[in-house]
């Protein structure tokens, strides 16, 4: 692991009008690491991600991505940076959504590619190359002229997936990205973002995946009433259930299911 | 029988360039409407609050009046302001006017329909915000947009004639010119009647191809 993290957030603070959902968390992510976040809902996961692409604006704290100050020119509550500034700083985030969120009108590999082609400026070919490459790597290479409506949940989740990763970005964010999917298909997905672990992808992942956060990640950290509440590697954090009262009600929800 | 087709034929040249002014102005208001309301819309939706509440204000004065009255109102209204407009322009600054304020809604409709989740994802990869409107918002709402759209624009052909009343010589006030001159007035309205309606069908009829060119896309 790199001496300085490749994401730095301290002390980060977001509230919905009187709900404070974010009270203080401070979490690193080195590049290379997969750090996955799991907790109870409502207790801040999602909010925590969507912060670190902007796509909600903190009020305190700080949130660094290779040493630059996320969404601000100096910092939280100060001036936003300007749009041009904002969206190249998003290019270097990818994200992949509960909802999977692909442009409908769009055919697959042009999901992929409208960020290639407008944000990072590739010629056609080369785009279309990229995008294939990526359909090809979650298993698709055959629906590249599909539109999402055409697709399962699954394999909506697979290209939500490739559109992702086809930018490049320095960190890949995936929000419950399992959730809204029926059970025979999530395995089809966890299993693409095992590949992207074991290539190295940097990831901060929520999940109530218990087991997959278990074996497909370095760290997990337990966020709970807006702070981190504990963390470590999975085996050292499944140890200190017995310290942590709401780790240990929080687990056990899932030792029905859990093997 | 001989004495109507003699009258229509009299008429007909009159009525060409009545038609000629009816299409200019519907195709101004049209065309400026369809700028001005998409642009305005647009700020409705995602300008901050104090943009928002001024063309809130604006659409929800202009909807409230008849456009009759509305034409009247810059005609009469914009001199004392120090704003000489020819009959011509009042009209169609007026049209367009009413006409905006229902683009408007529209826009604000079509785009407040697309998932919170699509503007996201859009964000999520890079896209600043005009090439968000312009590569994931504006096609997705397209559909929506335009079957009331195009209804506006109907409407907007029909809406001209109110222009006769400030002495412009559309194709209503041609009509009321040769009726003027042969008093003779059914077979005139009659004409007049289908000449719209040919106009009409067949803008319809188009916006039918058009709206099916956008039935693809499903959420």
């Amino acid at each position: 692991m790199s001496a300085t993290p490749l994401l730095q957030i301290a002390r980060l603070t977001k509230s919905f009008g009187t709900n404070q959902v974010l009270k203080s968390v401070d979490l690193n992510v080195a590049a290379g690491e997969v750090v996955t976040v799991i907790g109870p809902s409502g207790g801040g996961k999602t909010t925590l991600l969507r912060c670190v692409n902007f796509l909600e604006a903190y009020d305190g704290g700080s949130i660094k991505i290779d040493g630059r100050e996320v969404g601000y020119v100096d910092n939280a509550g100060g001036r936003k940076r300007g749009e041009i500034d904002l969206a190249a700083m998003r290019a270097e985030t990818g994200i992949v959504f509960q909802s999977f969120n692909l442009f409908p009108h769009l055919t697959a590999e042009q999901n992929i590619m409208l960020g290639l082609r407008q944000v990072r400026k590739k010629p056609l070919k080369e785009a279309q190359d990229i995008a294939r490459h990526w359909l090809d790597r979650v298993g698709l290479a055959h629906k590249t002229k599909s539109l999402p409506s055409e697709l399962s949940g699954g394999q909506q989740q697979r290209v939500g997936i490739a559109r992702a990763v086809a930018m490049d970005p320095k960190i890949l964010l995936l929000d419950e990205i399992t959730s809204a999917l029926d059970p025979e298909l999530v395995n089809e997905v966890l299993d693409v973002v095992r590949q992207l672990a074991s290539d190295g992808m940097t990831m901060l992942i929520v999940t109530h995946e218990i087991a997959f956060a278990r074996d497909a990640s370095h760290r997990i950290v337990f966020v709970a009433d807006g702070v981190v509440s504990a963390q470590g590697k999975p085996d050292a954090l499944m140890g200190e259930v017995a310290h942590n009262e709401r780790l240990r009600n929080f687990l056990s929800r899932f030792s029905a299911t859990a093997h | 029988m001989q004495e109507l087709i003699d009258a229509i034929i009299y008429a007909i040249p009159y009525l060409m360039g009545g038609l000629g002014m009816t299409l200019l102005v519907s195709l101004i208001t049209v065309a400026m409407s369809l700028v001005i309301g998409v642009v305005l819309g647009v700020g409705l939706i995602y300008g901050p609050w104090p943009l928002r509440w001024v063309i809130r204000l604006l659409t929800d004065c202009i909807r409230g009046i008849p456009i009759l009255v509305l034409i009247f109102a810059v005609y009469y209204g914009l001199p004392p302001l120090g704003l000489n407009l020819s009959s011509f322009w009042s009209a169609v600054l007026a049209l367009t006017l009413f006409k905006t304020a229902q683009v408007i809604e529209y826009t604000r409709g079509a785009v407040s329909s697309i998932p919170r989740g699509q503007m996201e994802a859009a964000k999520s990869i890079g896209l600043i915000f005009s090439k968000r409107l312009r590569y994931v918002i504006f096609p997705q709402a397209m559909r929506r947009f335009l079957p009331p759209w195009l209804n506006g624009v109907t409407d907007a052909v029909k809406g001209s004639a109110l222009v006769s009343l400030l002495g412009v010589v559309d194709l209503m006030q041609a009509i009321n010119q040769v009726i003027g001159r042969t008093y003779e007035p059914m077979p005139l309205y009659v004409l007049g009647a289908l000449i719209y309606f040919a106009i009409n069908y067949s803008l319809s009829s188009m916006s039918k191809l058009l709206e099916r060119r956008y039935a693809y896309i499903k959420e």
